[in-house]
């Protein structure tokens, strides 16, 4: 079960894998997430569905390689399984019924927002896609982008391809420049959510993002990825992972998502040597 | 001639400086000899008061019987006709409110040691005459059971030994529910909780785990596309409740869930599991039932100083007894009548301590226990860098908003009548689902009542 039937480097820190799930691939939508577990002794990370096909009964997700667990991840080939995969959990993102709206992605971040690009060109809207990287060799999906947007802006932190700056730049400059967006989407490091937030504010533009807390059983059973959505408590494994982002408290998510930092970088660390020893 | 003795046999345990240390099992069992020396303490008394105690009237006489006689596996035997997970009612069932409360032997010391020599039984009978079961001939009768705790697991044995063919459905990774993701290894060993689920496999009961019903599959599909005939919803009670204070989100405030899940399910303890959990310096734990105490002791194991915080007295404290002596034991600080009002955080809001204000108990209110009330003026702080919150959980709402006409109750939990069916048809349900927050025991025997319903509803077809 869970066999990955495909694997692409898309990038030196970002891979592709499609993994046979049939049961998940039947019920997958635009922004739902899976959960996987590499082995026995792995931790149960999430990570969204960028596609599902549910005639070959397979989902496939990006990863970029941040620690011990998508480290392990990277070193799956075509025909070893991973030991879980449950899914589709979260709430799809609503798509329908909207007639133009800026879709914000940052870095791997892509990987969630392209489907949902996707899905709202799918459902007759303008699409304006904004996506950002730190730098020319971690740009990807640029093509798929290009195919489901109306305009397309590709930024780089340090202008090694498409324009220098950041999202929020480009993103404040389709807005002066009178478009008129039914909904901003942003979806990326949380900083960079924040103050795409921090955009679109002002001019009252509906916008909302993609959270993604720590979480462990993703089912609404732990509150580990809690969040705190205009004052309320939300879990973002079940009431999300979508919210209003004018409504987010920020500096706690940021925060609470470091909360495990020291022990991870400790297991990166440890799981690379792991593997360079195998190489050896 | 029985044994007069007005005290138990004590139950043999690791000592508490050093068992507080490591994950291993606290009680050992009791031996073949004190199995037989407490067995004598019974009065086989004609009435049999004790059974009216268990939830599920074990015949506790007869089977205290033949282990006077040293006909274990006998005793076993006759345990299971009403009880399909003795080895773990005999660890975790809070024996004092239950069986032994009614022992006529407690009336003047101790009652008889019901609830260890239940243990002593299964152990017995796992050690030595677990005979692989058989796969029945099928009925051809399709059943799914959502859920691997208590009362799923007892659903789907009791059917599948009927012939059906039975599929577990679970969300996580592993099967057993709170007695795998809860519960920790010093007080249940999951050996005993996995052998249960691979006596279910051989008995043909496919568990299908990773799959979440609501969102994987849903209970319509289940009857319509999968041909499932009828369908048991033992998903548990596994929503945990934060109190509604400043500064409950900040960091190192966790739910017991959250806590438990990762040292018990994803053994965050050992070195080789790459599963994070906080080691705390000081913890506090907030909350006096049974999840309290895991967590207490947990967070104890893994090298902190802990205080349990409770707004009610000693008496009230819901914990089994027992578990309440242990964590004493191991060195857990108890601030009864204490209730929190605030948890303080540094500059990067990571817990530094919590306010809590102290408490008397006034009169009584609905549930019967008296009601605790702030005392003005009376607040201090507790220095914590991690705060437990173990208040209590209610049904995940996940199963009841993606199935329609399904009744639920205004706390959440699924309506059923008294064979355990619910507003849908050929749906039942059972255990925490129903009654909020409760015992494996009750669990157990919600999921034995549905299976005997559902039995009798698909072989009239
Ligand atoms: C709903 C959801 C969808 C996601 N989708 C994707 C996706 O499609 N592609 C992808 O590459 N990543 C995605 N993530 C993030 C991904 O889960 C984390 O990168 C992963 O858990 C890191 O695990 P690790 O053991 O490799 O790294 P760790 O050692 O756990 O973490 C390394 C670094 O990443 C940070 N980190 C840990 N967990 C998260 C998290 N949940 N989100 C952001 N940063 C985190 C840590 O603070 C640390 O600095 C998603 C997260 C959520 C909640
Ligand atoms: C820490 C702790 C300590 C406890 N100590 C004791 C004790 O000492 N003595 C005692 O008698 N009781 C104790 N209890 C209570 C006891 O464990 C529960 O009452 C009992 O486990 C309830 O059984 P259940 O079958 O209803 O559900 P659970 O054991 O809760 O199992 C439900 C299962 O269903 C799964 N599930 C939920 N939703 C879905 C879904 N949508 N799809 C698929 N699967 C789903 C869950 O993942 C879980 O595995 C304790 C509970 C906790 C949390
Ligand atoms: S199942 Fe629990 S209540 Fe019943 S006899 Fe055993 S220990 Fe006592
Ligand atoms: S009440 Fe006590 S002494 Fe009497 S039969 Fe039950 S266990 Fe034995
Ligand atoms: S991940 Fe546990 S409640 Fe959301």
């Amino acid at each position: 079960m869970f066999r990955v039937i495909r694997r692409e480097e898309l990038r030196p820190t970002v891979t592709l894998l499609e993994v046979e799930a049939p049961m998940i691939a039947r019920k997958a939508k635009p922004g739902q997430f899976i959960i996987l577990r590499v082995d026995e002794n792995g931790e149960r990370i999430p990570l969204t569905i960028y596609h599902y096909d549910r005639e070959k009964g397979t989902v496939t997700i990006i990863f970029q390689i941040v620690g011990a667990t998508t480290e392990k991840l990277n070193h799956l080939r075509v025909g070893d399984c991973l030991a879980d995969l449950v899914g589709p959990l979260g709430k799809a993102t609503v798509t329908e019924g909207k007639k133009k709206v800026a879709v914000v992605g940052g870095g791997v971040g892509c990987a969630i927002a392209y489907p949902v690009a996707k899905a709202f060109h799918d459902n007759g809207a303008e699409v304006h896609c904004i996506v950002g990287f730190r730098s020319q060799d971690l740009v990807i999906l640029e093509d798929d982008f290009r195919a489901v947007s109306d305009v397309l802006e590709v930024c780089t932190d340090d202008g090694t391809y498409g324009r220098k700056g950041l999202v929020t730049e480009a993103l404040k400059e389709l807005i002066e420049s009178g478009n008129q967006y039914d909904e901003v989407f942003a979806i990326g490091p949380m900083i960079m959510m924040k103050f795409v937030c921090r955009t679109t504010e002002p001019y009252g533009l509906p916008t909302t993002v993609s959270m993604s807390p720590i979480m462990i059983d993703g089912t609404g059973m732990c509150g580990g990825c809690r969040i705190s959505v205009g004052g309320e408590t939300k879990f973002a494994c079940v009431d999300g992972p979508d919210f209003d982002g004018h409504k987010i408290d920020w500096d706690l998510a940021v925060k609470r998502n470091q909360m495990y930092r020291d022990f991870e970088m400790h297991k990166h660390e440890e799981t690379c040597n792991l593997f360079r020893q195998e190489v050896k | 001639m029985a044994n007069m003795s007005l005290k138990k046999n004590p139950m043999p345990a690791q000592a508490p400086d050093v068992r507080n240390k490591n994950f291993e099992e606290v009680t050992l069992g009791y031996t073949k000899e004190t199995a037989l020396d407490e067995a004598q303490r019974c009065l086989h008394c004609k009435n049999h008061p004790c059974m009216q105690g268990c939830p599920v009237m074990i015949h506790i006489p007869e089977f205290i019987k033949e282990v006077a006689d040293g006909n274990f596996e006998a005793a076993y035997q006759i345990i299971s006709q009403t009880s399909s997970l003795p080895a773990v009612c005999g660890r975790v069932c809070p024996q004092e409110s239950q069986c032994e409360k009614y022992c006529v032997r407690g009336v003047k010391g101790e009652p008889v040691g019901i609830g260890r020599l239940e243990r002593f039984v299964a152990d017995w009978h796992n050690a030595n005459a677990a005979a692989p079961a058989e796969k029945p001939a099928s009925n051809g009768h399709k059943v799914a059971v959502i859920g691997s705790g208590p009362s799923g697991l007892t659903c789907a044995g009791d059917l599948a030994k009927k012939g059906y063919d039975v599929t577990v459905f679970e969300a996580l990774h592993l099967a057993g529910g709170v007695m795998v993701y809860g519960i920790p290894e010093f007080r249940l060993p999951k050996a005993i909780v996995q052998k249960e689920v691979d006596g279910l496999r051989a008995l043909g009961v496919t568990v299908a785990t990773d799959t979440v019903v609501g969102r994987t599959v849903s209970i319509d599909e289940l009857q319509d596309e999968m041909g499932f005939e009828a369908v048991f919803i033992g998903s548990g009670a596994g929503l945990p409740m934060f109190m509604d204070i400043p500064g409950i989100n900040c960091k190192g405030v966790l739910s017991a869930n959250e806590f438990l899940t990762r040292i018990n399910l994803m053994k965050a303890y050992l070195p080789e599991s790459d599963t994070p959990v906080v080691h705390p310096r000081k913890a506090a734990v907030v909350g006096g039932g049974n999840v309290a105490m895991d967590a207490a002791r947990c967070a104890k194991r893994l090298g902190a100083e802990v205080a349990i915080v409770y707004r009610r007295g000693e008496e009230e404290l819901p914990a089994r007894r027992e578990e309440v002596e242990h964590a004493k034991e191991e060195g857990i600080d108890f601030q009864l009548l204490t209730n929190p009002v605030e948890i303080l955080s540094d500059e990067n809001d990571n817990v530094r301590a919590i306010r809590c204000v102290r408490m008397q108990l006034g009169e009584p209110d609905a549930s019967g226990r008296r009601r605790p009330q702030a005392i003005p003026g009376s607040e201090f702080e507790i220095e914590a860098d991690c705060v437990i919150m173990a208040l209590g959980t209610s049904p995940n709402p996940l199963i009841k908003s993606t199935t329609q006409g399904l009744e639920i109750n205004k706390k959440g939990c699924i309506v059923v009548n008294e064979d355990g069916l619910t507003s849908r048809e050929h749906v039942y349900a059972g255990g925490d689902a129903v009654t909020g927050a409760a015992t494996v025991i009750l669990a157990m025997g919600a999921g034995k009542t549905a299976a005997r319903a559902i039995d009798e509803e698909l072989s009239r077809r």
